[in-house]
């Protein structure tokens, strides 16, 4: 905990010093007083998504913390946070709620593509703060001029694959590529990023691309086709059910690639258990927060922190489950945001803020991964780090990369 | 008398709600837009199950393949959203007419199983890729809310206007059902769903009404999603899981089988009865609603309309 205050105080201060003179006024814009901030939130705790709900009981634990230890420079969190059940028109009527009933300051992490997509529109019209979103996909950074009341958070599945495709030109210049992708927008996000990557190189390197419907009962004659192909490293974009599969087909028709496998399919108890741990070994993925089931982690002044706060604030959490090191950690960020903010709660110092972040690093992303914004880069968190699989666990390695650098 | 009784209260529910727009807030316009949409969906079930016994358990499909319908016609076709409301319900009504003609080989429970098929199917059919450049696949397609008019007198802001077309539209389709219901068409419904043998002696093309039904039913269901694709401004396989088939339903049966204006109740229910559930309590807000349910279906048995009767006929009113 205490290492926590002291990163966020440094950093506070070192913003402080940055402010203007110009700040001293208090400026406040609804849902901001002297004494609280309204910080509206939208999260899925019914319906077919509702396992993300997790991260909303997450993020309410977290603001209880920071209200009990004083709050934002002296202001407690009122967060206010409504159940969408992951069905866009309940999300159009809940953030309507929030900003024209509940009259916040902000809407923060609403989750999942369509649900953000749907009230876009509106946030912006409405000239309302809608930060952080809880979605990979690349739109929420593509476009600051036309949406500049949105902003992401995670990793685009972009620029994991262009993290990818800079390992492959690097260490294996003259690979030749199978690609198995999910056929909607998850999987074509992921090839995209690898195809711009790889650049003029793609189309002499890619021997083989097949796709699956999330439909399909298996994608084993895929697999058998990818190897058909002679493809010596395989990109496997695919969610947890399928990546199973294919990482014990081709283990079992004796296909042997250097296997690159999506961060959505790399949890070792949902996916590469049942695939095989022994048929999962040397299989690459890449990652920027950290696993709580991870045993490298667990001596660390960090995790404990945050299993301090676990079981203090949010008991009925699964403190294996990642989604609550998530919910800690795009908390954490707001945090940031509204510090940064100082006395002028104003919706439009809170998107000047949130495009301001400076190598913000925060203690349970993976060491040495910042938080980096600008009014023209709304793409909070760019960077990530490969890792290999044991036999046992995830390990590490090569530096942080930052998928911009891996462009060129 | 009695008839200008019943004239005067329907006087006094227009004239009600065509004040109310302008004592509520935007966003509870909006919730009361939504509310009346669902009432035009469960009014179309109603006829379909409350008068013709006939059960779908899948109407959310129909209320998506209006929605869509009206979504492809604004952003690909630049068709103005008016126009959109009876092409929606058009197609809609071929839609139903289609699938009640094989659905006539199943009753009761057999056929609430193939309309709870389609129901959970059409999500993942609004995702195939062979139909994607129209409907967007997972992403859906986003609309610009329709604007008040240039040439209106006044100034309405948007969810005004949109509760008012809302309104206007709603009080078409009642009318229509009203006509439709009271006369020739609603005694055969009727005559079908009692005694389906005595009412083919009489001389009712039974096959004919029971797919007709469906396609009337399937058709009010499009308008009301033609209605949302516009309020919402937004479509996505998302908007349509099963859950809103099963809301529909549940809409019906607690506004008052075989009721006109129970739809107005039920829709008020769909609308409003989980937001106050969230309300109560946020870890279990779905416990809290069937609490609501229970209540509801034993305090008033035959719905919200049925109850209101029953208190009419009891004070002689």
């Amino acid at each position: 905990m205490m290492r926590l205050h002291l990163l966020l105080a440094t950093t506070a201060v070192g913003l402080a010093l940055a402010a203007s003179p110009a700040l001293a006024q208090k400026k406040y814009d609804t849902g901001a007083t002297d004494k609280e901030i309204k910080v509206g939130h939208i999260n899925p705790y019914s319906g077919p998504a509702s396992a993300y709900g997790t991260i909303g009981k997450a993020q309410t634990a977290f603001f209880n913390m920071i209200n009990d230890t004083g709050g934002i420079n002296g202001r407690k969190i009122k967060f206010i946070t409504l159940d969408d059940g992951y069905a866009p028109p309940k999300t159009v009527e809940q953030a309507r709620r929030l900003v024209e009933q509940e009259e916040v300051l902000l809407v923060f992490n609403p989750l999942g593509t369509p649900p953000n997509t749907a009230i876009r529109p509106y946030m912006t019209e409405s000239k309302v703060p809608q930060i952080l979103v809880a979605t990979g996909a690349t739109t929420w950074g593509e476009d600051p001029k036309k949406w500049p009341w949105t902003i992401g958070w995670q990793p685009t599945y972009q620029t994991e694959s262009k993290i990818y495709a800079a390992y492959i030109l690097r260490e294996k210049p003259n690979a030749k590529i199978g690609i198995l992708y999910q056929n909607d927008d998850y999987g074509k996000d992921y090839l995209k990023g690898f195809l711009d990557g790889l650049g003029d190189k793609a189309k002499s390197m890619i021997v083989s691309q097949v796709t699956y419907e999330v439909t399909d009962p298996t994608v084993d004659s895929q697999i058998v086709t990818l190897k058909g192909s002679g493809a010596d490293t395989f990109f496997n974009i695919t969610t947890p059910k399928f990546a199973a599969q294919a990482i014990r087909k081709a283990h079992d028709i004796d296909w042997k690639p250097l296997q690159f496998l999506n961060s959505v399919s790399n949890s070792v108890a949902a996916v590469l258990k049942p695939a095989g741990l022994e048929k999962s070994v040397g299989i690459i993925s890449a990652n920027y927060i950290k696993d709580p089931t991870d045993p490298q982690w667990q001596n660390t002044k960090e995790y404990k922190d945050w299993l301090e706060w676990m079981k203090k604030y949010n008991p009925q959490g699964d403190t294996q489950d990642g989604l609550n090191v998530y919910g800690y950690t795009v908390a954490q960020t707001l945090v940031q945001v509204l510090k940064q903010c100082g006395d002028t709660l104003t919706r439009e110092n809170v998107m000047r803020q949130v495009a301001n972040l400076k190598g913000l690093e925060l203690p349970m992303l993976l060491p040495g991964i910042k938080i980096d914004t600008a009014p023209d880069d709304f793409y909070p968190i760019e960077q990530e780090q490969l890792m290999k699989f044991n036999g046992t666990i995830w390990d590490l390695f090569g530096p942080i990369i930052n998928a911009r650098d891996a462009k060129s | 008398m009695a008839i200008d009784r019943k004239r005067l209260l329907l006087i006094a529910v227009l004239v009600g709600a065509c004040v109310l727009p302008f004592l509520l807030t935007n966003y509870r316009n909006f919730q009361l837009t939504l509310a009346l949409i669902y009432a035009i969906s469960i009014l179309g079930l109603n006829i379909l199950t409350g008068w013709n016994g006939q059960i779908s358990l899948g109407h959310g499909a129909f209320f998506a393949v209006g929605a869509y319908a009206a979504a492809i016609l604004m952003s690909k076709a630049g068709v103005p959203y008016w126009a959109t409301i009876p092409v929606a319900g058009a197609v809609c009504l071929v839609a139903g007419f289609l699938f009640g003609l094989p659905a006539l080989r199943l009753e009761g429970l057999y056929l609430a199983l193939a309309t709870f098929a389609l129901g959970v199917a059409i999500p993942q059919i609004l995702k195939y890729k062979g139909i994607e450049i129209w409907t967007g696949g997972v992403q859906g397609i986003l609309l610009t809310k329709p604007r008040p008019p240039e040439w209106l007198p006044f100034r309405l802001s948007r969810d005004q206007w949109l509760y008012f077309v809302t309104l206007f539209t709603s009080g078409v389709m009642f009318l229509l059902a009203h006509n439709l219901l009271q006369g020739r068409i609603g005694r055969a419904l009727i005559a079908i769903r009692d005694h389906p043998i005595a009412a083919t002696a009489m001389g009712i093309d039974t096959a004919m009404v029971k797919s007709m039904a469906f396609g009337v039913s399937a058709m009010y269901t499009g308008v009301a999603g033609a209605l949302s694709a516009f309020v919402v401004g937004f479509v996505a396989p998302d908007s349509f899981n099963i859950f809103l088939s099963i809301s529909i339903l549940v809409g019906m049966v607690v506004g008052g089988t075989a009721s006109i204006p129970g739809a107005i109740f039920g829709g008020l229910f769909v609308q409003f009865i989980p937001n106050i559930s969230e309300e109560i309590s946020k870890s279990a807000p779905w416990a809290i609603y069937g609490v609501f349910l229970i209540v509801f279906m034993f305090l008033l048995p035959m719905g919200i309309a049925g109850a209101l009767r029953m208190l009419l006929v009891r004070f002689k009113l």
